[in-house]
């Protein structure tokens, strides 16, 4: 089977995700992957020394700035004329764009796959995680994408691909950047990090997050995130949300803060190596997932646990 | 300018799932149902911009087992004009989906169709993307804030890093986000009056179209679970404790 693998990429780096969907798609077949973007020649170079990757694909111009799906979808689906499967991470744009994709090739796209079991068959998790299905597709092409927890990420370095430019200009067809609000900051991407520290709606306000749990980070070097209420109640924006409909993420040790452990949340850090767990409520649902537990007030144990590191 | 808003009937978002004994999939037999909390936040976003002026009728389309027309009921009773029923009692995946509400925008011409990101079942996240696919247009996704401006929509959109704004020719498709806004609950006056608001009873048939499901369900499981392991006293116990995971040094 010939695979093409959506290749995410920001500020010239790819990203973890882009490695671990490799993995999934060497499990299919050979692997060739797809560069786009305006500007993206580097990226490309990058993209050949990913282990085992065949040709890589370069849509590059204005067109695909931004990676707009009306734009790259068609750009795809043409080179899904000679590959079998396209494999995005499922990423905010993996999952912009491949259903697009899906729907052009008239295929039903296996969302957010954990597993590769078969050649058609893949485990996805389906009501927030509370239950795993095994689904086997029927459609000739596949359209899969990617949760990068499920798979180790293929190396960096050790490849050996061929650039391949993708011919025509492509289009825009309605759609315009118009530009975005990126948040900058100095600690590890949550989907990347090794440790993070979450907090939630016990947190109050913005204020805390900052004084509170920060630190804590910091000391640690982990990365922050939160719980759909605190994001909801405006304490830290958007993309600090972990659960069922923000952030997967599967560190080697989650500090959930002030977190009751609604399923939603769980949904989102369950598959972490270790967590711990900060609650005054000794009867919160976290406890039952947590591997270590601390009954208290947050105010007092946060502070301590930083001072003590 | 019509808004077209897809809602479908799932299991209440503060239910637990339980996976049924024999693998085949979750168990919904006396479970509490509502509609997709995404969905409704499509429904209120609709209804505001009817409230504003922007567009001049709601129409509400469900796709599911006849009981789904309780999900409509409670959109149009949240406000929407009227509502579609397509009524089938197969499990219908989003590709499906997005093929019968391609061929009823063909026949509604709306300037926006409004849906949810994803459903809580599925998990899926694809039926907005799919059917902006399949009718040519502008897609929108996971929306945080939807502007109207002549013939063009302009969407703020949460994305891995921020928010990202893009501009899209009308018509248009969107999905909605969590905090795009927060849906108002029906009173009961509403709920009466939308008794009594339109609607058309319709099979995918109707439409043309083939559900039969291109995904095969070969096993549904539960998860590997995972048990609650110790709790410790003080923060000394759990310092010493991430020290020796080499997590503190």
């Amino acid at each position: 089977m010939k695979t093409l693998v959506w290749v995410e990429h920001d500020s010239g780096a790819i990203k973890d995700a882009t490695l671990a969907t490799v993995t999934a798609a060497a499990k299919l077949g050979e692997v060739h992957l797809i560069v786009a973007g305006a500007g993206v020649g580097d990226v490309a170079e990058a993209a050949t020394k990913i282990a085992g990757v065949g040709k890589v694909h370069v849509a590059d111009g204005a067109v695909y700035d931004h990676v707009l799906p009306e734009a790259v979808a068609p750009m795809i689906v043409e080179l899904m004329g000679h590959h079998d499967a396209f494999l995005a991470p499922a990423t905010a744009n993996g999952k912009n764009i491949a259903p697009r994709v899906a729907a052009l090739l008239d295929v039903m796209q296996v969302s957010e796959i954990l597993s590769v079991e078969g050649e058609k068959t893949f485990t996805r998790p389906i009501y927030a995680g509370n239950a795993i299905a095994t689904v086997r597709s029927t459609d000739a092409k596949l359209v899969v994408t990617v949760r990068a927890t499920g798979f180790e990420k293929a190396a960096r370095e050790g490849g050996s691909g061929t650039i391949e430019a993708v011919s025509g200009a492509g289009e825009a067809n309605g759609s315009s950047f118009v530009g975005a609000e990126i948040s900058k900051s100095e600690r590890p991407e949550l989907t990347s990090a090794k440790i993070i520290v979450s907090g939630g709606r016990a947190l109050q306000n913005s204020e805390n997050f900052h004084t509170i749990i920060e630190p804590l980070a910091d000391k640690l070097g982990a990365g922050v995130g939160a719980s759909r209420a605190a994001v909801d109640a405006g304490y830290v924006p958007n993309d600090y949300q972990v659960g069922q409909t923000g952030k997967i993420v599967a560190p080697e040790v989650y500090i959930a803060v002030g977190i009751s452990g609604a399923i939603q949340h769980l949904a989102g850090m369950k598959d972490s190596k270790t967590i711990i767990a900060i609650n005054k409520d000794e009867d919160a649902p976290i406890f039952q997932v947590a591997d270590i537990g601390l009954v208290g007030d947050l105010y007092k144990i946060v502070p301590e646990l930083t001072s003590k590191l | 300018m019509k808004v077209l808003v897809p809602v479908k009937r799932v299991i209440d978002y503060n239910v637990k799932p339980r996976v049924k004994m024999d693998g085949t999939g979750v168990d919904l037999a006396n479970v509490k149902m509502s509609m997709n909390p995404f969905d409704e936040i499509a429904v209120e976003e609709a209804i505001r911009l009817r409230e504003k002026g922007v567009a001049t009728e709601v129409i509400v389309v469900s796709i599911g087992p006849a009981k789904a027309q309780e999900t409509c009921r409670t959109a149009l009773a949240m406000g929407a004009d009227r509502a579609i029923l397509v009524t089938t009692d197969d499990a219908v995946e989003p590709l499906a989906v997005a093929k019968i509400l391609k061929a009823i925008a063909d026949e509604e011409q709306p300037g926006l169709v409004i849906l949810g990101k994803q459903a809580i079942d599925d998990d899926s996240n694809q039926t907005g993307q799919m059917l902006a696919a399949l009718m040519g247009r502008p897609q929108g996704t996971f929306a945080s804030k939807v502007e109207v401006e002549g013939d063009s929509v302009t969407v703020t959109r949460e994305v891995d890093g921020g928010l990202e704004t893009v501009k899209l020719a009308m018509p248009a498709i969107v999905t909605t986000d969590l905090r795009l806004n927060e849906p108002r609950y029906a009173s009961l006056p509403n709920i009466m009056k939308a008794k009594s608001k339109p609607l058309a009873n319709k099979t995918p048939a109707d439409y043309g179209v083939d559900t039969a499901p291109r995904l095969e369900t070969v096993t549904v499981v539960e998860p590997p679970k995972r048990v609650a392991g110790i709790k410790v006293a003080d923060v000394d116990e759990l310092v010493a404790k991430l020290k020796s995971m080499g997590v503190a040094a």
